[in-house]
Order: C-alpha cells, then sequence, then structure tokens
C-alpha cells in the first residue's frame, strides 16, 4: 500500500464532507471530549470564563453571518440579544414556562425584531444601515427600561436558573456543558447554513447587491432572512446570558458590546466561520487579561487607568488588526495551513 | 404659547450646537468618504481640554479657545496619519471600524487623563442676555449660537473662496480626477480631518460650557447622526438646517410629551425615533443627493 499524503476527494460526498478525514474525526472527538470534561478539573472561575466565551461565540455566529455573510452592518446586535434574554425571562419568571421552551421563542423573538429592525436595509447600506441599527438598540433598550410592570425596568428582575426535565442547572459545570453544547450547535448550524443556497445567496449580496438581484436572487427576501437568522442566534446568546446570572438588567447589554462583538468579527476574519471563533475567543481572553492586569495598574498608576486600560487596550487591538491584518486571525490560520499543506509537497506514493 | 416659543427658542439654540457637531462629520464625508463615528469624541475631548484650560491653568477664554483649537490641530493631524492614511482604498466596514475604535480609544484617554469625571465650568463663558417678548434665550446658549454661526460661516467662506475648499469640494466629486490634475489627496485628507476635530473641540467647549463635561457627552455624536442624516449626508447647509430642525423637535416633544409618559427620556430616544423614520422613508435626506449606483 501507498503512503497518501494529501488529501485526495474521489466522488461528490467526500467533496462536501465537512470533515474530511478519519484523523479530523479522531481531532474532533478528542476536543469534545475535553470540552464536555472541562467542568471535571477546571476552577469555577475558568469555567466562568469559558461559558462567557460560549455565549460571545454563539452571537458572533449570527453577527457573521449578518455581516460577514451577507454584508449587513449591524451595530445594534446586542439590542437583539436583550429581545431574545427578556422574552425568555419574562417567560420563565412571569409565566412558569419551562427553559427549553422559553430558549426558542426567545430565539423566535429576537428573530422578529430583527425582521422588524430590517425593514430598512431593503433600502440603505452601509453607514444607513448602521445608523438604523444603532437607533434599533437605543429603542429597544427604552422599551425595556420603560416597560417596567413586564421587564423590572431599571431594576432588572430574576430568572430562574434552567430547568431541563428534571434537572436543574445550578452548577457552573453543568450550565458550561449547555452552554458548550449550543455553541457547538451553533457553530455547526452556522457552518452548514452558510453552504445552502440562502448562504450562497447572502455571500452574492455582500459582493453586489445590485448584481446579485440581476442574477435572480430576491434582496427582500435573502437580507431579512439574514437579519432574521443572525438575530435569532443573538436572542438565544442573550437567552443563555441572562439564565447564567439567573438576573435581568439592561447593564448586561451596554451599547459597547456590539461594537466589540464587530471588533471579534475584525479580529477574527469577516465571512468565516473559524473566524468567528477565533475572534471571539482571543478578544474574551484579552478581557481577561485587562481584569487581571487593570487593578494592578489602577494602584500603581491611578484609579480610573483600570476602566480606561480596557476601552484603549479594545480599541487598539482593532486598529492594529485593520491596518496589519484586515483579513483576520482566520485568514493567517489559513496561510498557516496551506504551507504546511505543500509542505512537503503533497503526492500520492504508490508501490 | 410663551410656554411653545420658548422651548423653540431653547432647541434653536440647542440646534445650532448639533449642526457644529455635524458639520466636521459631513465634512469629512465629504472629502475621504469615511463616516467618522468618532465626532461625537472629538467634541468630550474638546469639552474636557476647554475644562483644563479654563478652570486649573486659568486662562482667559480666548488663549483657552486657541489653545484648544491647536490641540484640536495636531489631533487631527495625529489621527488621519497614523489611523486613516493606511485604510485608503479599504471597504467602507473598514474605515467606519477604524473610527468606531478611535473612539474607544479617546474615550480611554479622556477616561485616563481627567478620570472621567463630572467637571463643569459654568459662568466662566461671557454670557449675553436676550429677553424678547416674554421668552428668555439661555445665556450660555446664546454665546454658542454665535460662535456656531461664526464657525459655519468661516467654513462655508473656506469652501468657496479658497483653493483648499475648492480642492476639497473637488475631492469630494471624484478623487481620481483630483489626483490627475495634481492636486495631493492626502493634504485634502488632512486638511478635513483637522477641520472636523477643531469643530468638534469648539462644541465641546460651548457644550462643557451649558452642560459640564462628562463622559456621556460624547453621545452628542448619535445625535449629530440623527442631524446629517436628516439633512443629507452630504450637503453641509442640509446640516445646518436638519441641526435646527431636530433640536427644536427634540424641545418641543421633550416638553409636551415627557409628562405624559411615566418615567419621561423621550428626548433621548427622539433622534433614534427619526433617524429610523427618514432612513425608512427617505434615505438620502432633505438636500443630499440621492447615489446612483451602477454595477
Amino acid at each position: 500500500m501507498g503512503l497518501r499524503r494529501g488529501t485526495f476527494h474521489e466522488n461528490y460526498a467526500q467533496d462536501m464532507a465537512i470533515i474530511r478525514t478519519r484523523l479530523h474525526w479522531g481531532i474532533l472527538f478528542a476536543f469534545l471530549l475535553v470540552l464536555f470534561a472541562c467542568p471535571l478539573f477546571l476552577s469555577d472561575r475558568m469555567l466562568t470564563v469559558m461559558t462567557m466565551i460560549g455565549i460571545a461565540i454563539i452571537s458572533v455566529h449570527g453577527l457573521n453571518i449578518l455581516t460577514g455573510y451577507c454584508g449587513l452592518i449591524s451595530i445594534g446586535h446586542v439590542g437583539f440579544m436583550a429581545v431574545g434574554a427578556y422574552t425568555s425571562a419574562i417567560l420563565t419568571a412571569k409565566f412558569g414556562v419551562p427553559f427549553w421552551v422559553a430558549l426558542p421563542c426567545a430565539a423566535l423573538s429576537a428573530g422578529m425584531a430583527g425582521l422588524l429592525f430590517g425593514l430598512p436595509s431593503l433600502k440603505i447600506k452601509g453607514f444607513y444601515l448602521i445608523m438604523a441599527t444603532i437607533s434599533a438598540h437605543f429603542i429597544i433598550i427604552w422599551l425595556v427600561l420603560h416597560l417596567r410592570d413586564l421587564t423590572g425596568g431599571p431594576d432588572g428582575m430574576a430568572v430562574p436558573k434552567p430547568q431541563i426535565g428534571s434537572i436543574v442547572l445550578t452548577s457552573k459545570g453543568s450550565y458550561f456543558c449547555l452552554v458548550m453544547a449550543m455553541a457547538c450547535l451553533a457553530t455547526f448550524l452556522a457552518i452548514n447554513i452558510v453552504r445552502t443556497r440562502a448562504g450562497r445567496a447572502f455571500v452574492a449580496v455582500r459582493d453586489n447587491d445590485l448584481a446579485a438581484e440581476v442574477m435572480g436572487i430576491s434582496l427582500w427576501s435573502y437580507k431579512l432572512q439574514a437579519f432574521f437568522i443572525g438575530c435569532v442566534y443573538a436572542g438565544v446568546a442573550g437567552a443563555l446570558l441572562v439564565h447564567y446570572y439567573a438576573f435581568a438588567s439592561v447593564d448586561q447589554f451596554p451599547f459597547m458590546d456590539s461594537v466589540w462583538y464587530l471588533g471579534m468579527l475584525i479580529v477574527g476574519g469577516m465571512g468565516s466561520i473559524p473566524g468567528a471563533i477565533l475572534g471571539a475567543v482571543s478578544l474574551k481572553l484579552l478581557d481577561e487579561l485587562v481584569t487581571v492586569v487593570g487593578p494592578i495598574l489602577s494602584k500603581a498608576v491611578a484609579a480610573q487607568a483600570a476602566a480606561s486600560l480596557a476601552l484603549i487596550a479594545r480599541g487598539l487591538v482593532i486598529i492594529l488588526f485593520l491596518i496589519f491584518e484586515p483579513r483576520g486571525l482566520a485568514h493567517r490560520w489559513g496561510m498557516i495551513r496551506a504551507y504546511f499543506r505543500l509542505w512537503p509537497f503533497s503526492h500520492e506514493e504508490l508501490e | 404659547m410663551i410656554f411653545f416659543l420658548q422651548l423653540v427658542v431653547t432647541g434653536f439654540a440647542l440646534g445650532m450646537i448639533y449642526a457644529l457637531v455635524a458639520i466636521g462629520f459631513v465634512i469629512i464625508l465629504k472629502c475621504s468618504n469615511a463616516f467618522n463615528i468618532a465626532q461625537g469624541h472629538f467634541v468630550l475631548i474638546g469639552g474636557y481640554l476647554g475644562y483644563t484650560f479654563l478652570v486649573p491653568f486659568g486662562l482667559p477664554v480666548w488663549a483657552s479657545l486657541l489653545l484648544s483649537i491647536g490641540v484640536g490641530i495636531v489631533l487631527g493631524l495625529l489621527i488621519e496619519r497614523l489611523t486613516i492614511r493606511p485604510l485608503v482604498g479599504q471597504p467602507e466596514l473598514a474605515m467606519i471600524m477604524m473610527t468606531i475604535a478611535l473612539a474607544t480609544v479617546l474615550e480611554g484617554l479622556a477616561t485616563l487623563i481627567w478620570g472621567g469625571e463630572y467637571k463643569t465650568y459654568h459662568g466662566v463663558l461671557p454670557t449675553v442676555t436676550l429677553k424678547i417678548g416674554g421668552i428668555s434665550v439661555p445665556p450660555e446658549s446664546l454665546i454658542g449660537l454665535i460662535v456656531s454661526v461664526a464657525a459655519v460661516a468661516m467654513l462655508m467662506a473656506l469652501f468657496r473662496y479658497t483653493k483648499i475648499g475648492l480642492a476639497m469640494r473637488a475631492t469630494a466629486e471624484d478623487l481620481q480626477v483630483v489626483q490627475s490634475v495634481g492636486i495631493r489627496a492626502t493634504t485634502v485628507y488632512a486638511v478635513s480631518w483637522v477641520i472636523a476635530c477643531v469643530v468638534g473641540v469648539i462644541g465641546g467647549i460651548l457644550l462643557g460650557g451649558v452642560s459640564g463635561v462628562m463622559i456621556p457627552l460624547a453621545e452628542i455624536g448619535l445625535k449629530a447622526f440623527a442631524v446629517v442624516l436628516l439633512g443629507g449626508v452630504n450637503s453641509i447647509g442640509g446640516a445646518i438646517v436638519a441641526g435646527i430642525i431636530l433640536g427644536m423637535l427634540e424641545n418641543v416633544a421633550a416638553g409636551y410629551l415627557d409628562p405624559l409618559l411615566p418615567g419621561g427620556g423621550l428626548a433621548q430616544i427622539f433622534p433614534f425615533v427619526v433617524m429610523i423614520m427618514v432612513l425608512i422613508f427617505r434615505p438620502y435626506g432633505l438636500f443630499g443627493l440621492a447615489r446612483i449606483e451602477r454595477i
């Protein structure tokens, strides 16, 4: 038998497979095994960080489909997260709906909000759309603050811990597993959504919407679909966030986080599924670094140094990536992989 | 009736400051096709600079104004050279994200240098009191109005009668044509960012005199976006008219509707509602040119 170097696809199924080789299957299973074993050996602090990363990954996948694939820039993503979060919170806390019913409802309501605020996207794009989504964020947060009977307004509201069947997810470990399962599902769905007819239409709309329309892609339908899908992801992420804290308040949905999610896309690489994951992980880790270094700096320099470090670090990372690596970490990773794919030259050695 | 007129007059003066901030935005947009999200943060920096020169340094008003403008010029040059120029030719989103990142960094710097605290220099700026019938014009707003009008007039003159103004208008029309006749596009970019910075700084000093300086002052930028959208993104005259309209509408709406609503605070989202309405029904604003796209 010859030694096989490189991957050679011999039929359509192989060509379309997401996971192509046995080695990849092995790596995937090993990764999942280690991931879901994390609660056994990681500290609570680490688990919290990783749970937050998981939620960010879900949210950024949504933004990636909307902005990275369909080219509709949204800086109101956190607003849509808030819609999902409050839907789930109100349903579980006020109406006693079980968590596994409330979560799809949250996703759906966020998607509906996305459809509503996505309507301007039919006429406008670029900066105008950014303004529309910023408005969406502020209007949503204003509504949350003023529907006091329903949402508790500025006081926030208590949210029960999620319960699936008879298991209540109270421990950090169990919640971590829930979030990671959802993140894996979100990634799997995102990979597949962008390969479908709709996903290809999104890319066409992003590259040139007029050309896409001439080719027979209904802009009306696909732009709204992109908004719906992106906001469904946001809704799930928001619901997971408030159930984790067992508390919902507008402070969990600051405007700057929307910008930060876009920053994750920039750092990771727009229009790439690994990019979304890489960006979310690396920027959340940067956040953690800032929370560790901040207090030390505060003591050394001035009391406000921690707060300003967080802002400056975030801004600088985005600036540096825009100047030096505008296509993000995913692109860099792809180049490294391509290098090793060519070295040593891939070929099939026959006996 | 007096109540209504009072609201209109106060709104008018406020609207002039909005217009001043919005003009900085329009200038950058016209010359370098960049949407400057950081415009509100120039205002914030301006307010803090005004405070620094007026209160701890105790300088007279004219010296503070000149020094603040000087710092604004340096800031504008630095920003253009370091962050904007490397992005020429990049997609629109890159430029927008860059200005957002700039806004974040500026906010961080303001927090670091001034502690993000509430600073005020109420009563330091000269005041002019004016009373028409039963309506009194708030003195700080009036001085704001005067300075805004002067700044706007100077900018108009710059665009109409100077060579660099002509170059800037030409760059807005067509970058390639401008370059082929030997105008340095980089100079035009630098000048446009400097003007935007200076205009923002002046607006900041004025607003700081009215309401004090604090980090949320930067949100004035968001209101300026509403002004810009209403007026049409590439029209300076439109920005002025829309600024005044929005300032008045906001004041009147807050005056009449806030007592009806529990919790109030309508003035805060009013600009955003206007924005959505404009975007849905007239995306290119009152005076903007509709963009014709070709494949």
